[in-house]
Parts: C-alpha cells; sequence; structure tokens
C-alpha cells in the first residue's frame, strides 16, 4: 500500500512586480486567436477562450496540458497577442509622471542630479522610497529644457482616462512605449520604480494575458443554455475586436477606422481590468447590468479579499436556534441528536481502541452512536452504508480513521454574531440532548449578547487534535470568565438568578428537609456544613454554596455591607452588585482564589439555587404592585401639580421680563433650562415618593431592589407620572410653527405644550402625550440605526491597525515590523484579565500576609 | 533584583502605605515577596495579541455609545462633541476638531470680578463687538467707524491699536482716527459703492483684540479657584500670556497639544479625552487599552490616525494594507517597487491558510523529516 505523503508547504514571502511580454509568453500555453466558444458540439474550440489548455471545467473533459480533471486542474494561462499596443489603466498616473519626468528625445531623466536614483539592490525602506520620490519628481516637469541633450520639452497631459496629449496632439500608446522603452534603469529608478521587477514599458500592453478558465467558469442553466461569465464576456469583445484590427490593418484601411478601431480595444481592456471607472461608461450586460471585471472581483467586502481570503467558510459546522437550559453547567452546550449524528470526529484506529472503534462502525450513520464516514490510511474516503458496512468492518486497522458521530463531552466552539470580543466564541463541551434546539446556560448569555426571542448561534467542531487541546486550554468558558476588557466576571448571575437569591438570602427560611432538598435539586451534594437545625435561614443555605475558607466583605446596591466570613454569609444579602455581570469583586475574587474550574461550578450552582427558590416562590408582576396608597398619590399628585404651577409662575416672570438670565445665556434658553429642571427634579422627587413607600415584599420592588430587572425611573413611570420628554437635551419643540401640536395656542411654553408626560402608563396617556413619547421613541431609533454602521467601521479601522500588536518575550509590546510601541505593556505589564479591575489588591495581600491584623 | 525594582511604582508605594507601623523586618519582606509573586503572577503572556484585544475592548463597547452631542454639565453651558463622535474624531487624527476647548488655569487665585475681565480680554474681539456703528458716507465715498468706548475699557484696549489694526490689514485705504472717530478714505479715486460695501462688512469681521481662535469664554469656579472655560482653543498664544498657569493649562486638541508641547503630551491627550468620553458614558474599559491605541497612533513621533492614511498606510505588509481599504491601489504601488511581503503579520497568514504568529502560532519546531 502505497501511503500518502501529506505535502505541506510553507510560504516565506510574497513579491510583487509586472509582468513583462516575456513572461506572459512564458506563462501562457495557448495562443488566443478566435473569440468562437464552442463548436458545433459544444466542445471548446481549439484557440478559443474556452480552450482546454487552459484548464477544464466540464466534467468528464481532460485539461490538455496537465491531464488532470476538473478540481484537480488548477488552470493555465493564455495570451492575446494585440494588434497594437494599449495602455493599462492602472499605470497611467505612473506613465504620465514618467512622461512629464524625463526628455522627449533623449530619454533621460530632467535633471543633472544622481542623488535622484534609488539603488533598489540595497535594502529600500518600500515606505520611505514612495515618500520622497513624489516630491522630486512634481518639480521635474517644470522643467523646459532637457539639461543633457538640449531639446524643448513639452507639457505632457493627460485626456482622462487614458490618452496622452502633448501640445494639444496625441500621443499614440506606440510613441509612449518607443518613449518609455529609451529610459535607463537608472533613471527609471528615480521614479520609485524598480526596473529589474517593472519595466515601464510593460505598463503599456503588447500581449494581454488571458485568465484560466477556472477562474471564469460558465454556469450550464435548466434549459442547457450555457451562460459564460462576466470575464469571459470581456475577453471575447477584447479577442473579436483585436481580429478586425489586425484584419484592417493588413488590408490597408484608411487610418480613421484603425484609430477608432484602436480606441475601441483600449476601451475593452481598460473595462477588462476596471469597469468602474468614472470617465467612462461601464460596459453592460445585455440585460443592461454592469459586468463584474478584475477590479470588481477583488475590491470591497464582496471582493475575493474580505469574502474569501480574509474570511472563509468551514465544514463541520452547524447552526440553529438557541434556547435555555439552566440545568446546564455553564460550560456545555446542548446539541440535538440530528446535529450530533451529522457532525462528526475523526479518531485514528490503533491496536488498543480498535474494538471501541469497531462499534461505531457497526452501528453505522443511521443509529447514534455511530459513525458516518471511514478514511483509509491512503487519504480515500469512504462511507459507511448498509452495503459497505461489512467490508469495511473487516478491513478496519491501525491507521484507520473513522469519523464517529459526536458524543457528550466533545469539544465544540460555540459563537454567536457579531462576535465583538473574543467572548463571542468560547469551547463548550457538548452534551446531545432531545429536541431541535441549542440549549446553554442562561448566565453565558452576557458574554456572548445572546436572548432566547429567536436568536440563532453557530457550532464548529475542532479536527485535529492541537485544535481541540488548544480549544479546551484557550477557548473553554471558564477560562473566558473574567473579561479583559476591564478585569472582572463578564459572566453573573441574571434576571431570575438574582432575584432568586435575593428572595433567599434576604427573606427565605426552609425546613431542614426542604433545604436539603432545594440545595440537591441545584447539584450539590455535601451536606455536611448544614447548620443542625429545624429551621435553616435562606443565608444559611446559600452559604453551603460557597467554599468553607472564602471571605468576602462588600456592598449590597444600596451600600449596607455584606460580609462573608468561613464561607458563611453572615450579614447583608445577594444583589447584582455582587451576583451580576461585570460587577461586583466577589465573583472575581472566588474566580481568583478558587481557579476558573471551581468559580464556574459555584457559579453554576448558585444561578440554579436562584432559579430553584423562585420556583418555590413564585415571582410575578401583578397590576396590584403598580397601586399606590391613597395619601401617597395625594402627595404626588401635588408634586406634580406643584411642580407645573411653578413653571407657569417662570413663564409669566419671562412674560414680563423680570427673568434673570444665566451668565452667558439669554433669556430664552435661561427659562428653558429652569422650566427642564424643574419638571426633572419633580418626576425625581415622585420616585423618590413610589420607591419609598413601595411594599419591599411585593415582586415589582422586588426585582428593582435586587436589580434582577428595571429601576426606579420605570416603577415611576408606571406608578406615578412618566416625566419629560427630551430631544437633544431640550424639552420637544418641533412641529407647527411655534407649537408641537395644533391642540396647543402658538407660543405656549407651558409644560404640556412641550413634551411633560404627566401621566403614568398605568392611568394612561392623554393623545398629545402619546404623540411626545413616539417622538422620542422615533429618535432613540434613529439613533441606534445611525450609531452601528459607524462604530462597525470604526471598530474594523482598530482591529486592522492594531492586530498585530503583540508582547514579545522581554515584555515589549511591537508590531509587525518588530518596532517597539511600548516598552512595558500598559506601564506596568499586567494582563488586565489576570488584574482586579485594572489592579492588584495590595491590601489584601498585606491583610494575608500580616494575618488581617491593623 | 529587590522588591522595588520589581514592582511598578504604584504597587510599592501602595505596599508602602498598607502595611502597618511596627511591622517586623521579616513580616514586610514576606510581604514584598508575596506581592512581588502576585505581580508576577499577573504578568502578560509573551505572545498575547494585546492589540486585538485593545481594539475589540474598545469596539465592542462603542455600540453602546451615544451619538449625541451633550452638554457641559454646569449652569450655563456650551456644547461639546461626545460620545461615538468624538471617540471617531479623535482616533482619526484629525488636524481640526469639531468642538475644540480650552481650560485656562490662573497662576494666582483671583476673586470673580478679576476672573471676568481677564476671561473678556481673551476672548477674539471682532471690530463688530466694540463699536457703536459703521456707516458708508456716500457724499465723500468712505466709511466711517464710531468706536464703542465704554466696551474699548471693558478689554483695556485704547482706540490707537484698533486704529492700528485697521490700516494694517486694509493697505488700500487711509484710515484716520479722530477722537472714537476712524474714517477710511481710499487711496485711489474712483471706487464705487459696492467695494465700499464689501469693505464695511469686511471690517466688521476684523479681528481686533484679544486671542485669535477663542470664541467663547466662561469663567467657571472649580473647587476654591476660578478657571477660564473656552470655546475655541490657542494653546500658544494663551501661553504666553503671563497670568496663565501654563503647566495646568490645557485644550481638547491632541494635534494643536503636539504641535505646542510635543507627542508626549499629544498622547497623553489623546488618552485622557478618549477615557473621558468613556467614562461619560458610564462604560467600563481599561485604560490600558486606551495606552496601547494611543502610543500605536504617536510612536512614529507625529499623530497618525487610524484610517487608510495613517497607522495602516505604514504597515511593512503589502497584503495587510490590501486587506484593509483601496486594495487595487496598493496592489500597483507594490507591484512597482517590486516589495516583498515577508508574511510577519496576521492577516496575511490568514489569507494563506497558514499559523499567524501570534500567540500559540508563535514558537516554532525545527523537526528532520526523514
Amino acid at each position: 500500500m502505497n501511503e500518502q505523503i501529506p505535502v505541506h508547504k510553507i510560504v516565506n514571502s510574497i513579491s510583487f512586480g509586472l509582468i513583462s511580454p516575456k513572461l506572459v509568453k512564458k506563462l501562457s500555453n495557448v495562443k488566443i486567436v478566435t473569440p468562437e466558444l464552442y463548436d458545433r458540439e459544444g466542445y471548446p474550440v481549439d484557440g478559443g477562450l474556452m480552450d482546454i489548455r487552459l484548464g477544464v471545467i466540464d466534467p468528464g473533459l481532460k485539461c490538455k496540458t496537465c491531464g488532470s480533471k476538473i478540481k484537480e486542474c488548477l488552470g493555465h494561462f493564455g495570451y492575446i497577442e494585440l494588434a497594437r499596443p494599449v495602455v493599462h489603466v492602472n499605470f497611467v498616473k505612473v506613465i504620465l509622471d514618467i512622461l512629464r519626468g524625463t526628455c522627449r528625445g533623449c530619454g533621460k531623466l530632467l535633471s543633472e542630479s544622481e542623488d535622484l536614483a534609488i539603488d533598489f539592490d540595497e535594502d529600500v525602506d518600500f515606505q520611505e522610497a514612495r515618500k520622497e520620490t513624489k516630491g522630486k519628481i512634481s518639480d521635474l516637469r517644470k522643467i523646459t529644457k532637457c539639461p543633457h541633450c538640449k531639446a524643448k520639452q513639452y507639457k505632457v497631459a493627460l485626456d482622462k482616462p487614458t490618452n496622452f496629449v502633448e501640445n494639444e496632439k496625441r500621443i499614440s500608446p506606440i510613441e509612449v512605449r518607443m518613449r518609455l522603452e529609451k529610459i535607463s534603469d537608472e533613471d527609471v529608478s528615480a521614479f520609485g520604480i524598480n526596473a529589474a521587477v517593472a519595466r515601464p514599458e510593460w505598463m503599456i500592453l503588447t500581449l494581454l494575458l488571458i485568465p484560466p478558465v477556472t477562474i471564469r467558469p460558465s454556469i450550464t442553466l435548466q434549459s442547457g443554455e450555457r451562460s459564460e461569465d462576466d470575464l469571459t464576456h470581456k475577453l471575447g469583445d477584447i479577442v473579436r475586436i483585436n481580429q478586425r484590427l489586425f484584419e484592417n490593418i493588413n488590408a490597408g484601411a484608411p487610418e480613421i477606422i484603425i484609430e477608432d478601431l484602436w480606441d475601441l480595444l483600449q476601451y475593452h481592456i481598460t473595462t477588462f481590468f476596471d469597469n468602474a471607472l468614472p470617465q467612462i461608461p461601464p460596459a453592460r450586460h445585455r440585460s443592461g447590468q454592469p459586468l463584474k471585471t478584475l477590479s470588481e472581483r477583488i475590491k470591497s467586502k464582496e471582493g475575493r479579499i474580505r469574502h474569501n481570503l480574509a474570511g472563509k467558510r468551514t465544514n463541520f459546522s452547524a447552526r440553529t436556534v438557541i434556547s435555555p437550559d439552566s440545568m446546564l453547567d455553564l460550560n456545555e452546550v446542548g446539541i440535538p441528536k440530528e446535529v450530533a449524528m451529522k457532525l462528526t470526529i475523526p479518531e485514528r484506529v490503533t491496536e488498543w481502541n480498535k474494538d471501541y472503534l469497531k462499534e461505531f462502525v457497526k452501528k453505522g450513520p443511521k443509529a447514534y452512536p455511530g459513525s458516518n464516514y471511514v478514511i483509509r490510511p491512503d487519504g480515500r474516503k469512504k462511507k459507511i452504508t448498509s452495503e459497505t458496512q461489512e467490508q469495511i468492518l473487516e478491513e478496519l486497522q491501525p491507521g484507520y480513521l473513522v469519523e464517529r458521530h459526536l458524543m457528550d463531552g466533545d469539544i465544540s466552539i460555540f459563537n454567536r454574531q457579531p462576535s465583538l470580543h473574543r467572548m463571542s466564541m468560547m469551547a463548550h463541551k457538548i452534551k446531545v440532548l432531545p429536541g431541535m434546539t441549542f440549549r446553554l446556560s442562561p448566565a453565558v448569555c452576557a458574554p456572548y449578547n445572546a436572548d432566547f426571542d429567536g436568536d440563532e448561534m453557530n457550532l464548529h467542531i475542532p479536527q485535529t487534535e492541537e485544535a481541540r487541546a488548544e480549544a479546551e486550554i484557550l477557548m473553554m468558558v471558564q477560562t473566558q470568565v473574567i473579561s479583559p476588557r476591564y478585569g472582572l466576571s463578564i459572566i453573573g448571575c441574571n434576571m431570575d438568578a438574582i432575584s432568586g437569591n435575593y428572595i433567599l438570602t434576604r427573606y427565605e427560611e426552609y425546613s431542614r428537609k426542604d433545604a436539603v432538598q432545594l440545595l440537591t435539586e441545584v447539584g450539590h451534594r455535601d451536606f455536611s456544613r448544614i447548620p443542625k437545625k429545624d429551621v435553616i435561614s435562606g443565608k444559611e443555605v446559600f452559604s453551603m454554596l460557597l467554599p468553607n475558607d472564602f471571605d468576602f466583605e462588600g456592598k449590597t446596591r444600596t451600600g449596607s455591607p455584606v460580609i462573608i466570613k468561613k464561607g458563611i454569609l453572615k450579614e447583608g444579602y445577594m444583589d447584582k452588585s455582587n451576583l451580576g455581570e461585570g460587577q461586583g469583586l466577589m465573583l472575581r475574587n472566588l474566580h481568583k482564589k478558587y481557579g476558573s474550574d471551581k468559580n464556574i461550578e459555584i457559579l453554576g450552582k448558585i444561578f440554579r439555587l436562584g432559579i430553584k427558590v423562585l420556583l418555590r416562590h413564585g415571582l410575578t408582576a401583578p397590576i396590584g404592585n403598580t397601586d399606590l396608597p391613597k395619601d401617597v398619590r395625594g402627595e404626588v399628585d401635588l408634586t406634580l401639580s406643584k411642580a407645573q404651577e411653578e413653571s407657569y409662575q417662570l413663564i409669566s416672570d419671562y412674560h414680563k421680563g423680570v427673568l434673570d438670565a444665566f451668565p452667558g445665556r439669554s433669556v430664552e434658553e435661561t427659562l428653558e433650562l429652569k422650566i427642564l429642571e424643574l419638571l426633572n427634579k419633580s418626576r425625581n422627587d415622585v420616585g423618590n415618593l413610589v420607591m419609598k413607600h413601595a411594599d419591599k415584599h411585593q415582586h415589582l420592588p422586588i426585582m428593582v431592589d435586587s436589580g434582577a430587572k428595571g429601576s426606579s425611573i420605570s416603577m415611576t413611570q408606571m406608578v406615578a407620572c412618566v416625566g419629560q420628554q427630551a430631544l437633544r437635551g431640550k424639552r420637544i419643540e418641533r412641529g407647527y410653527k411655534n407649537r408641537t401640536l395644533s391642540s396647543f395656542k402658538p407660543g405656549d411654553l407651558g409644560p404640556q405644550a412641550r413634551g411633560f408626560v404627566e401621566n403614568s402608563f398605568k392611568s394612561g396617556l392623554k393623545p398629545h402625550e402619546f404623540f411626545y413619547m413616539a417622538m422620542t421613541g422615533r429618535d432613540s431609533l434613529m439613533d441606534t440605526a445611525l450609531r452601528t454602521p459607524k462604530s462597525g467601521y470604526l471598530y474594523r479601522r482598530l482591529a486592522n491597525a492594531l492586530q498585530d500588536l503583540k508582547v514579545e518575550y522581554d515584555q515589549t509590546v511591537r508590531d509587525a515590523s518588530n518596532n517597539v510601541v511600548q516598552f512595558l505593556y500598559g506601564g506596568d505589564g499586567i494582563d488586565v484579565s489576570k488584574s482586579e479591575n485594572g489592579y492588584i489588591d495590595v491590601k489584601k495581600v498585606v491583610e494575608r500576609e500580616t494575618g488581617g491584623k491593623k | 533584583m529587590s522588591p522595588e525594582d520589581i514592582l511598578p511604582k504604584k504597587i510599592f508605594e501602595d505596599a508602602k502605605q498598607e502595611i502597618p507601623e511596627k511591622t517586623s523586618a521579616s513580616t514586610i519582606k514576606k510581604i514584598m515577596e508575596a506581592l512581588v509573586d502576585e505581580y508576577e503572577k499577573a504578568l502578560v503572556e509573551p505572545g498575547e495579541s494585546v492589540g486585538l484585544v485593545a481594539a475589540e475592548s474598545i469596539g465592542e463597547p462603542s455600540t453602546q455609545m451615544t451619538l449625541n452631542t451633550f452638554h457641559l454639565a454646569g449652569v450655563a453651558e456650551m456644547n461639546v462633541t461626545m460620545g461615538l463622535p468624538r471617540i471617531i474624531e479623535i482616533l482619526d487624527g484629525r488636524k481640526t476638531i469639531s468642538t475644540p476647548m480650552m481650560e485656562i488655569y490662573l497662576k494666582k487665585a483671583t476673586d470673580e470680578k478679576k476672573i471676568r475681565s481677564l476671561a473678556r480680554q481673551i476672548k477674539e474681539m471682532t471690530l463688530k463687538e466694540l463699536i457703536k456703528d459703521i456707516t458708508i458716507n456716500v457724499m465723500d465715498t468712505r466709511v466711517e467707524i464710531r468706536l464703542n468706548k465704554a466696551s474699548l475699557k471693558e478689554i483695556g484696549v485704547d482706540e490707537e491699536k484698533i486704529h492700528k489694526n485697521i490700516s494694517k490689514s486694509v493697505k488700500t485705504y487711509e484710515a484716520k482716527l479722530d477722537g472714537d472717530l476712524i474714517t477710511l478714505k481710499p487711496k485711489t479715486k474712483d471706487v464705487d459703492l459696492n467695494t465700499l460695501y464689501l469693505l464695511r462688512e469686511k471690517l466688521k469681521g476684523l479681528y481686533v483684540a484679544g486671542v485669535k481662535g477663542i470664541k467663547q469664554v466662561l469663567p467657571v469656579r472649580r473647587d476654591d479657584e476660578y478657571v477660564i472655560i473656552t470655546a475655541g482653543s490657542n494653546l500658544k498664544d494663551i501661553f504666553a500670556l503671563e497670568f496663565v498657569d501654563t503647566t495646568r493649562t490645557i485644550c481638547n486638541d491632541p494635534f494643536e497639544i503636539s504641535g505646542v508641547l510635543g507627542v508626549e503630551a499629544a498622547r497623553q491627550s489623546i488618552v485622557e479625552e478618549i477615557f473621558k468620553v468613556i467614562e461619560a458614558q458610564g462604560l467600563n474599559i481599561d485604560i490600558r487599552h486606551v495606552m496601547l491605541i494611543s502610543d500605536t497612533m504617536c510612536t512614529t513621533g507625529e499623530i497618525r490616525g487610524i484610517t487608510r492614511f495613517g497607522v495602516v498606510s505604514e504597515k511593512p505588509s503589502v497584503l495587510a494594507r490590501v486587506a484593509f481599504e483601496t486594495p487595487i491601489k496598493h496592489i500597483i504601488s507594490a507591484s512597482l517597487i517590486g516589495e516583498n511581503d515577508e508574511l510577519n503579520s496576521v492577516i496575511e497568514n490568514v489569507m494563506l491558510n497558514q499559523p499567524v504568529p501570534i500567540g500559540t502560532g508563535l514558537p516554532k519546531l525545527g523537526m528532520k523529516n526523514k
């Protein structure tokens, strides 16, 4: 058996240069002479643009050059001999510079100084060379007499896009080429051109290189008709005109006809390279749609470079809707069985796992866990079907690869777009589950920025041992918990998990039996630390999940202390500022002290605990929670009406002319500011009233107080008053002339007429109030819609500019050309993701070493 | 090496503060060792792709920033570009920013009255603001300017100076000063009314006093001293004034700062200006990321923006430039000069399906292939 040796080539460097006519001939295998593509049988014509020496795109045919079949043959180049030389559009500006800077007679540089030339044999900084030459050659065009042969020089102008004009006479490409040929290599270097790779006359084409058919394949339509690629169309035009030009020249046609054809050839070749030039009409299909030629293939987001080279498509991936499953661990992902049976992992057969892998082959592709393919040592891939199964089982021996179905515990990479930071792609362990969606713990929603309103996510299966090892060590969820953006835990509890733990640690009490039940449901098995009591407080239940040597001091959202000593929550309660993502140091300290694996285990348990508590306790937002006691209601109404009265007072002051202006402000502006401040203050006052009188045991206030969802403002808006609507930091002014809506008198400056919404969402908005809210709503919608592409572009620029920066072994930060950007990363060399919110906690270290004594 | 040499200055100073007095030398040694240990554990790993992390750290939360220009805190306020547009403006490395501002500190603490008059002196004054009226005398074909003596006195400028300024800027006219009246008579004859009218409009906007570029001034009390906040900036001329405390006075235009105080100051200014926006938006981004971005913008000695004309244009790799913007242009210029892409950075290796020279792609392993 001949073992296939994998060829692994590494590209060391890529050089750029122009292709000389000589090289064109050397690269080519065919000279294209006819615009016809196929003969009557539909077979490619010899010497046509689809010549099978250029490569094959039809199944069954063999390439005449290399003898390979479709997909094996990469294609070969051909060439056209042009009847008359033609200018290459992309080099027009360079040619112009050269024509202007050299003598029209002797072809020497219009300068006697020697230092203009660049020696390309030495190490040249290309950036510098480019910058320098630019300034130097611009002076040359002003010289009117050649310093060498004393010939008079004329102004050379460019008649866009491709014609050169001297003395109001057109210089034909033939003459341009002759002038360029005369220039010595040394003089060429003065223009920043390395003559070794780019002689200037090569910019005037005499031979045109024809790309292989493989890059311009034709499509066979359902009707059996062939539809050719845009490039083939364009090349057909070029060949056709070129032939006609040849014929006319040979027949001795009048100069005008030849010139016309020549111009036409120039046009076709120009659009072959770039069909989006501003000066010339783009070449079009018969349908009127512009052709997509070479430049358009490369350029922009959909071009070859950004679409196919900088980003690539991949096999072994899956995509579907996501849904939550809080019983999964944070680093697990639940995948449907259907997906598990399509995605595979290659495992090599050895003496020791032969029997194990045979089991997978036996099950085949239809049963789980089975296998889909077997790869022989010679690289041949064999599909396992009921027919081939027997034979494969027999021949299976060490060296074979079995592509087996995914199983629990396999490593996968999970991703949600937009992938804005590295936590958007994390490695998860596979858990095969019934159902048709990907399942993930709601705790990891934050890094992915995912929710479950129909979001879809992608799953990738690394196929080599190296890739799996790297994914597991560097990309697993637990390794990504600390955000490199600010050095705090980006994964934490959210929503129900927060309110659940809040209720638990603040109010709940359980019987011993219930407490054990609760902890078991969460996945906790160690009950040795449960206090020997009949009634166990929520704080004690929560403490069970913490390691018994964990000490922590922090604050709740309201600022009251939270004290954990020896793994027991002594004082305070849990809320968002300790459990939430990117919040306090509690999660950070857990991670630091117990390591990443233990940390997510604890975090997962805390999360589930919160949910299980809520399951027992129940949490809902009844309409009753938005009721206010009668006396408070009165107080609220009084505050609001008083604020409105006061603003009317201000307005009448303004009309009377007794309002004092703020320094640097007009009286009108002052009035606006004062009213805005007054009304905002009244809403805040009302908000305080509402929060003060809210029953802390009611569910809505629980959600707000724990930080699970909502704020005091959203409470107030539901209960008491929505408040002033603001556009661009001002009250609403737009609409009709001098008024916002036609139901107000012109010039009315009162709160109601300028966007103040007095009602609450519960009491219902008046028509004009509803309109104000629609205005601000639309404004914020616009803001988001305009912001997303702007920030996306900023991000792309930043990433492109900074992607090469890395830390060297000497702790300096350097770019791709090894220039030092920073001598010590960030000034102190500290990795943010290893710090605590950007710092090293000196105090804690000192306390630890001195034993906490002050 | 002693802990003092290893630890960053800040950590060392913090430790000095935190260690209680009367701690035995051995305990101090133990603490220091623990700190060094802690510090070395937190160091960046060689090969870490810090640039991309910085880009992510700014790029990811930038979607949450607001677009609106907001107002400066305080009672009377001026418009300042904030949020995303401001960050874009700074990172672009623009030569002129949309809302230049200055904060001028004074050498000596003064009272409110003094600061107001100083502020007025600084403000750029056009002729329009210092006159009672400006008229065209049709009979004698001349322009007459009547100065406002009160406002002249307020900013401490006399008529002579204004007269000098005017005659300097309009050379084809003869300017005469008579009390509070300046008359401008054309030196050549046959001047039609239209040119006089144009002259009058031009004179109205003529700069006569104050510091050029300072469009608005606002004295503000900050802690226990007065600060002048200005709209418009002119760092160089403000620094020349003797009552200005040059050590604290700043403007918000990094480009201007680099011209007056050098790149080092501009680098710091970029960091501070970006961080100001981040803080105002209530985002949490570590300052190291901002510093890295600012450093890459300033390494060459002048401010380069994060654009195709700035940082990206100076990448050594052709393919890296091609992958960003204007690919055709870069391919053409590379082919003329015969450039050689050594494939030293990330994107070109991604294009070629090769390991990237960052992180785990960094170590190379030599092996004999038999």
